[in-house]
């Protein structure tokens, strides 16, 4: 069965025909060819494909395009202003070096950003490790993941952003 | 992951409609259970029925003494809710430790009941809080409705539109969480409501589960002390990679006691 999709892609319309059973995911990477949001595992606990679907982080894994229908969906190709300025919570990981291998940064920093946002900008640590508890993360530990975030939260408020 | 009919009514009438007759076609609330069976090939329905559209299934109403929440309301919104948080604080709890915050922003308390994992948090509170789930064809009581591993008192197409918890004077959740999964390996969820006191077990047996003794203490001495000594038995309790039916039992009582301290304060 195929069926006609669109919604808004990091601001920009974007549509297509797809399968039913074609993930939110799959439509980014492979009919957008928007290759930033990765998979990471089969069973919805990696977190390395997490997306803004109106405003809230979803596994786009575990989710169909079909039901993205009309959304707002933002992936971390629509975080940096430009090439040379990245959004706060990107320059956070940069500078805490907060990724090794780099897998699982595109669903962090999404999560990441939701989190600062619903907690109103001020989080403490144990919050942090609490919230992460849906990205799985093979090199770093963690332990610069929390830093990054921790920073990130009052440069994304000064930020307006 | 098999092809399928997707249809996204907007109301209930087409979406009972839409599932009528058809043996093979399945509800979607949240997805987050149901996205992952199909995509490991362990259904393959013929029509999916996403209940997303329908506006009339999601939101959270006080009416009287109780807190009527929709099937298509997602644990987060549960969690965040004033209204949950005021009458119920144990509940918005509960919602906000169900797996992580993207389950949480997806997965609804609709899906979860009706697909009544044994390791699943809701069941505990509908059970101990002596909820009623609301069908589009009829009511169940909390007693009625879950019958067994993955079995509830749903019949084909029909659908939970809300449930409706009563207020409770004390009431507490604690899961000791597999710490890979979040499912609880034991959750109880104790509750003092006008009905009684009620003591709900869920992650320990195939099915949620009361524990009688415990809430027969509970109700002449609403302390942990009265719960100190009853010890509930092994058998036929879950055992698997995660925990022995003997430390699951042994759970039982330490979840149970931490709940009523929690619920006390
Ligand atoms: C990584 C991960 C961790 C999780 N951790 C936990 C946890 O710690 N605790 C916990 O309790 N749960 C946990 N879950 C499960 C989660 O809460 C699910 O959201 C929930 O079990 C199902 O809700 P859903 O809305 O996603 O249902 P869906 O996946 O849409 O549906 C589940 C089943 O119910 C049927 N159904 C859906 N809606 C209705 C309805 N209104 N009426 C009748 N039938 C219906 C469907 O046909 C399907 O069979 C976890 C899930 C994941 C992926
Ligand atoms: S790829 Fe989505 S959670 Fe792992
Ligand atoms: S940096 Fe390699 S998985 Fe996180």
């Amino acid at each position: 069965m195929t069926i006609p999709v669109a919604m808004t892609v990091n601001g920009k319309p974007a549509s297509g025909k797809v399968e039913a059973r074609t993930l939110l995911v799959q439509f980014l990477r492979e009919h957008l060819g928007m290759t930033g949001t990765h998979v990471g595992c089969d069973t919805s606990q990696c977190g390395a494909c997490v997306v803004h679907v109106d405003g809230r982080s979803v596994k786009s894994c575990t989710m169909l395009a079909v039901q993205a229908e009309g959304a707002k969906v933002i992936t971390i190709e629509g975080l940096a202003e430009s090439a040379e300025k990245l959004h706060p919570m990107q320059e956070a990981f940069r500078e805490n070096h907060a990724l090794q291998c780099g897998f699982c940064t595109p669903g962090m920093v999404m999560s990441a950003i939701d989190m600062v946002k619903r907690h109103n900008y001020q989080l403490d640590e144990a919050t942090v490790r609490r919230e992460l508890e849906g990205n799985l993360c093979r090199c770093t530990g963690y332990h610069n993941i929390v830093k990054a975030i921790l920073a990130a939260a009052p440069a994304m408020k000064s930020a307006g952003v | 992951m098999y092809d399928f009919h997707y249809h996204r009514p907007k109301t209930l009438a087409d979406a009972a409609n839409l599932l009528k007759g058809k043996d093979e076609a399945r509800p979607m609330s949240g997805g987050m259970t149901l996205i992952p069976t199909l995509k490991q090939r362990l259904a393959r329905p013929s029509d999916v029925v996403d209940l997303g559209g329908i506006k009339e299934l999601a939101g959270i109403k006080v009416e009287g003494n109780n807190v009527v929440i929709g099937g298509m309301t997602r644990h987060a919104d549960v969690a965040s809710s004033a209204d949950v948080k005021g009458a119920i604080p144990a509940l918005a709890y509960l919602a906000g430790h169900i797996g992580d915050p993207q389950v949480r922003n997806r997965g609804t308390i609709g899906g979860s009941i009706a697909n009544n994992d044994p390791a699943a948090d809701y069941p505990g509170a509908v059970v101990a809080l002596n909820a009623t789930v609301t069908t589009n064809t009829g009511r169940h009581t909390a007693d009625n409705f879950f019958k067994g591993l993955f079995e509830t008192a749903l019949s084909d197409g029909e659908l939970v539109t809300s449930v409706s918890f009563p207020k409770a004077e004390k009431a507490a959740y604690m899961k000791f969480p597999n710490p890979a999964s979040r499912y609880a390996m034991v959750g109880v969820f104790v509750a003092k409501t006008a009905g009684g006191v009620r003591v709900a077990v869920t992650g320990a047996g195939p099915c949620v589960f009361r524990v009688k003794a415990m809430e027969d203490a509970l109700a002449k001495n609403f302390s942990s002390d009265a719960v100190k000594d009853i010890k509930i038995p092994a058998d036929g309790l879950n055992s698997d990679i995660h925990a022995s039916a003997e430390y699951r039992a042994h759970l039982v009582n330490v979840m149970a006691r931490r709940a009523v301290d929690a619920a006390n304060k």
